[in-house]
């Protein structure tokens, strides 16, 4: 088993950090969120990654335009409902053809308790592909190392902007 | 407001002898003035993502370390952006110059008075944040200043407010098409389009 099949089998958190480091992502921001907190330790933790969390997701989009420009390639870390923050600032890298990945885990669709959750939850999806931004899901650990996998080439190759939405299923039950 | 800069003039010199600095203009007169001062391949020029300027800006900064990066924008642009101004503060770039372009008014849109023109100091919250330099400019003497001051490497992100007077001037308008600026702009640093 090589390392990306052995970090897949533990965790896809672990697969996720081994697909950024494969594919050279040097620069990781976000606004935390719970289903993110293992990929953030690891990504803030690996000497060739530059982390910077956030006052609101849009700056993210801001931030991978201008480390494009200067050649890093970069990933950012949000909850869905952080992506209603980004849409007129994903106008950048759609418009400027800017590689973009985005990583969304999922609220307001499956065992939700909050249901102040439910409505941008339900726009996630539909937001994304209205301002042009390519959408992928995955539901399971090894489809979401899968899918990354792949939409880093697209991304970072095919010069596309890309979010891969990580289900609520995936990603459990909050315990309140 | 007393005494102010003319914008033009104020961008002009702070380009005059920019060396290998790379620059990054907020959308509206900031990215008219820059390439007024004179089109450069080093110059990334927003037409739109308002408040994204400062943010281009670090993620730049923080892929190219050892270029330094000047941001040009203006007081509705950045404010726009406080919580950005955060972040920065939190990253921490040794390379990253913001300048805001403050006539307290929203000079696209028809002159609204805008949050500095209300009492909002950009360059206090700076010093809040932590900004290793924050300073208000308003007289060439001080602009002068500044421009020496900035050539000297920095610790930290530094934000200099230029109080310029409120007027629309000529638009001296750069390529709207952001592809092409993008590789160009790569081009100078010696990377491929993709």
């Amino acid at each position: 088993m090589d390392e990306l099949a052995a970090a897949t089998e533990i965790n896809w958190p672990a697969g996720v950090h081994e697909v950024f480091r494969r594919a050279g992502v040097g620069l990781v921001t976000y606004v935390p969120d719970a289903g993110h907190t293992a990929l953030i330790e690891l990504c803030a933790a690996d000497d060739d990654m530059v982390t910077n969390v956030l006052t609101t997701e849009e700056e993210g989009v801001a931030i991978a335009t201008g480390a494009w420009l200067g050649g890093k390639r970069s990933a950012i870390l949000m909850q869905s409902s952080g992506v209603g923050n980004c849409i007129n600032m994903l106008s950048l890298p759609v418009i400027a053809r800017v590689p973009l990945l985005l990583l969304v885990t999922m609220r307001g669709e499956w065992a939700e308790f909050n249901p102040w959750q439910n409505p941008m939850g339900r726009a996630t999806q539909a937001s994304l592909e209205a301002i042009g931004v390519t959408v992928l899901r995955a539901e399971t650990a090894v489809d979401v190392v899968e899918t990354v996998e792949q939409a880093t080439t697209m991304a970072y190759d095919g010069d596309q902007q890309i979010a891969v939405l990580l289900g609520q299923r995936l990603l459990g039950k909050k315990r309140w | 407001m007393s005494e102010v800069l003319e914008r033009r003039d104020a961008v002009a010199r702070l380009l005059a002898d920019r060396g290998d600095l790379l620059v990054v203009t907020g959308l509206g007169s900031p990215t008219y003035d820059v390439h007024a001062a004179g089109d450069h391949d080093a110059n990334y020029y927003l037409w739109g993502a308002m408040g994204g300027a400062s943010l281009v800006g670090l993620g730049l900064a923080q892929a190219q370390s050892s270029r330094r990066v000047l941001v040009i924008t203006g007081d509705g642009e950045q404010l726009m952006a406080l919580g950005g101004l955060s972040t920065i503060a939190a990253a921490h770039p040794t390379n990253l110059d913001i300048i805001v372009l403050d006539n307290e008014h929203y000079g696209e849109t028809g002159m609204q008075t805008s949050h500095t023109g209300l009492g909002i100091d950009l360059a206090a919250v700076a010093a809040a944040l932590g900004f290793e330099d924050s300073r208000v400019v308003t007289t060439t003497e001080q602009l002068a200043q500044l421009i020496a001051d900035r050539a000297v490497a920095a610790t930290g992100p530094r934000l200099a407010v230029l109080k310029i007077r409120a007027e629309n001037l000529p638009r001296s308008m750069p390529s709207r098409d952001a592809v092409f600026i993008k590789n160009r702009f790569r081009a100078h640093l010696g990377l491929p389009p993709n």
